[in-house]
């Protein structure tokens, strides 16, 4: 199943072990950043710098870009978005479409949103890949102080997923078999797909519902203080890569900025 | 070890208008291993919530009192752990030992004390995996055992079991009952809701029968229960040991072919296989799990594609699986192991007429064949209800009448008779060779023996050839 988050990296790479909430508080310290200026300048200095430190998370280029694809559909869309709409058509004319022309401005505004949408979405993903999610939810709990109600519900919800694609198949296949099929009418089929859908529904909640009482039944909801049958450490290590992603993205901009390239996105 | 005392205990469901279970006067002392009977919707499963302290307040209306060791149940819940049905909705974590750990973090246990006593709850159980195995690569039975070990881990001194086993193929049960044994349950009280009984007597020295309408029908041991209250029993759906059902078989040979498979092949869940029915016979397909069964029914049923060798079916030269639904539902009824899965619509007499109106039937026709479907599966009361809000052998009566609803020749059924108790089995195997005698062919993928032995005209047992571990249905192309 595509969305079960399966562990692409290395575990014992170097930054990979940092703590869970290290490395989602580092992602966000660099990305951000990386959001207050509309150049395609810092974006792509972003990009250099998340692909050196891909090693360091165990990571494989061609492991992350398989996990990351989606992006690319993103960048397709902004790229036809901009030759249709864009309102700024300066720059010298590459391809002559009447309204649409595709000059260097276009596609050099492109390539900034483009760029900013894989610097920003990068760091998420490389997280992601190489965190396991029960991991997570620990340090969420322990070192970032989450309510564990939160964090172990979504984690047990989220155990939960995988089983949604196999009910999906099962629930096509049973309207087919009561004489529920759209043929090729675009109505039918889009009314088909909401009641699956809506059948689906019914029955992931009815399963939250029983799972919830099964935790519940095992002191989940006791309100006893929880104890940790696994525990998360965080350590200078981890401290030293927050100050070193925000050290980071502060110098991409500041290269932007001393070059020259700076165009903040407020005023 | 745990003692329970109800008297005049009574719970009603928020929004209901009859109480759930009534007037229950009883006492269960320190150690006891009680079997809690009934006919469905006597209460077992409430009774056992109560117990549990899973009935908040807010959520319905009681009468009585209920106590474990003198407490309320909802300030006594470290005393009582409970197992479900599904190990799917129980399992928390994504690791199997961290599961076991999840209810001793739950209830404050020293970091330094839950390992230990994880490992100690496995060995109990007798899980043979380390404890990182990933919950979702075990089977039904040997999830259903981790769930047990999660609850023993807390050291409950009332262990309720409510249908451990109803969700499980016979291995998986097996599995389970052999897992509740040798955990030496004797250092729990234990109450366990079973329909199955002779699977149940080993486990346990009591027997409480609750009474439909509130109240408690008989109370004592196995042998004397059984001996005044059997036949009562056995006519309220309960599996009374000693109570057989004589075999139905076709008087008639059977008649001219309506399927045939030829080295029928579905990549990684099904080996090549060639098998054919005819109408006026049962066709048992049995065989292990991972055999492939489903998947033979689905793809018999025109609803897979083969990804080699071929289906024909009803002399047409298109195979089944490239037929209109419409087509399709006239010809062939598949009854799917889950009924859930077949409902479309918020009625029960909608759901019937469904079928029959997409084929184009005048609606005095639809009417009629709905009224007499109602009333051959006694749903006539149910006409109005929401099926998902049916009981389990409602819910498989009118799945199977939907099927009927088209008038098909042929019928494909995944596990008919999965779970049910006694009065809707005897009920589904009744109509069964009914429709058989009247000349349908009926395919039925089964783990259920007596039901073979019962019912089917032919046996075809599914090869034994190891599949892929998990796999997933693969994608039916579009027709």
């Amino acid at each position: 199943m595509s969305f079960v988050v399966r562990q692409i990296a290395d575990p014992a790479a170097p930054l990979a072990r940092r703590n869970p909430v290290a490395k989602l508080g580092a992602a966000l310290l660099f990305s951000l950043p990386l959001i207050a200026t509309l150049d395609p300048l810092t974006p792509a200095l972003g990009l250099l710098v998340e692909l050196a430190l891909l090693p360091f998370f165990g990571l494989r280029h061609g492991a992350l870009l398989r996990r990351a694809w989606p992006l690319t559909l993103a960048a397709a869309g902004i790229l036809v978005t901009m030759v249709l709409f864009a309102a700024d058509r300066s720059g010298r004319l590459l391809l002559d479409l009447g309204p649409f022309d595709v000059t260097t401005g276009v596609l050099v505004d492109a390539l900034g949103l483009i760029l900013r949408i894989f610097a920003v979405a990068l760091p998420g993903v490389i997280v992601f890949a190489t965190t396991d999610p029960t991991d997570l939810a620990d340090a969420l709990v322990q070192n970032a102080k989450a309510p564990s109600r939160f964090a172990i519900g979504a984690l047990a919800a989220f155990r939960l997923l995988p089983l949604l694609g196999d009910e999906w198949q099962m629930l096509t296949l049973a309207r087919r078999a009561r004489g529920v099929d759209a043929g090729h009418n675009p109505l039918a089929r889009l009314r088909l797909f909401v009641s699956t859908a809506f059948a689906l529904l019914v029955g992931a909640l009815r399963r939250g519902t029983r799972l919830a009482v099964a935790m519940d039944a095992r002191g989940f909801d006791s309100g006893t203080p929880r104890t940790f049958a696994r525990r998360q450490h965080f350590t200078a290590a981890d401290t030293a890569l927050l100050i070193g992603a925000a050290a980071l993205a502060a110098a991409a901009l500041t290269t932007t900025i001393t070059l020259g390239f700076f165009h903040p996105i407020i005023g | 070890m745990s003692a329970v005392v109800l008297r005049g205990f009574g719970w009603r469901h928020a929004g209901r208008r009859a109480w759930a279970i009534r007037d229950v006067d009883l006492e269960i002392a320190h150690g006891e291993r009680v079997l809690l009977l009934g006919p469905s919707g006597a209460g077992k499963s409430t009774l056992l919530a109560a117990l549990a302290g899973l009935l908040p307040d807010d959520s319905g209306e009681s009468e009585g009192t209920v106590e474990v060791d003198g407490l309320d149940p909802r300030k006594a819940r470290e005393r009582v752990g409970i197992l479900f049905q599904d190990p799917q909705t129980q399992l928390v974590m994504a690791r199997s030992g961290d599961d076991v750990a999840f209810g001793l973090e739950n209830r404050g246990v020293r970091e330094s004390d839950i390992w230990p006593r994880v490992s100690d709850a496995l060995d109990r159980v007798g899980f043979p995996y380390p404890i990182t195995r990933p919950t979702a690569a075990l089977s039904g039975g040997e999830a259903q055992r981790l769930a047990l070990a999660g609850v023993l881990a807390m050291r409950p001194g009332l262990l309720l079991l409510d249908e451990p086993t109803a969700n499980l193929d016979p291995a998986g049960a097996s599995l389970v009952r052999e897992a509740i044994v040798r955990s030496h349950l004797s250092d729990a009280t234990l109450i366990i809701v079973e329909h199955r009984v002779a699977e149940a007597l080993p486990l346990i020295d009591r027997v409480v029968v609750l009474a439909p309408g509130g109240g408690i029908r008989a109370d004592g041991a196995p042998e004397m229960v059984f001996a005044a209250y059997g036949d009562q029993l056995a006519d309220a759906g309960v599996w009374v040991p000693g109570f057989s059902f004589p075999p139905v078989k076709a008087a008639a040979a059977a008649g001219a072919l309506l399927v045939r498979a030829e080295q029928l092949t579905v990549a990684q869940r099904l080996s090549p296989v060639s098998l054919c029915a005819a109408e006026g016979e049962v066709l048992a397909v049995t065989g292990p799990n991972g055999a492939g069964k489903s998947t033979l029914a689905l793809a018999m049923g025109g609803l897979l594609a083969p990804s080699s060798g071929s289906v024909a079916a009803f002399g047409d030269p298109r195979p089944p699986h490239k037929w209109r639904a419409t087509t399709l539902t006239g010809r062939i009824g598949s009854v799917f192991q889950n009924p859930e899965h077949q409902f479309v619509t918020t009625r029960v007499s909608d759901e019937l007429a469904l079928g029959p109106r997409r084929l184009g039937r005048s609606d005095a026709e639809v009417t009629a064949v709905v009224d007499a479907l109602l009333d051959r599966l006694r749903l006539t009361r149910l006409a109005a209800a929401n099926p998902y809000t049916l009981s389990g052998g409602e819910a498989r009566r009118l799945s199977v009448a939907t099927a009927l609803a088209t008038a098909p020749r042929l019928l494909i059924l995944d596990e008919p008779t999965f779970g049910q108790d006694r009065r809707t089995w005897i009920e589904l195997v009744t109509l069964l060779a009914t429709l058989r005698d009247e000349g349908h062919a009926v395919v039925a993928v089964t783990h259920d023996d007596a039901f073979v032995r019962t019912l089917a005209d032919r046996t075809f047992p599914l090869g034994t050839t190891p599949l892929a571990d998990r796999p997933t249905l693969p994608r039916r192309r579009r027709p």
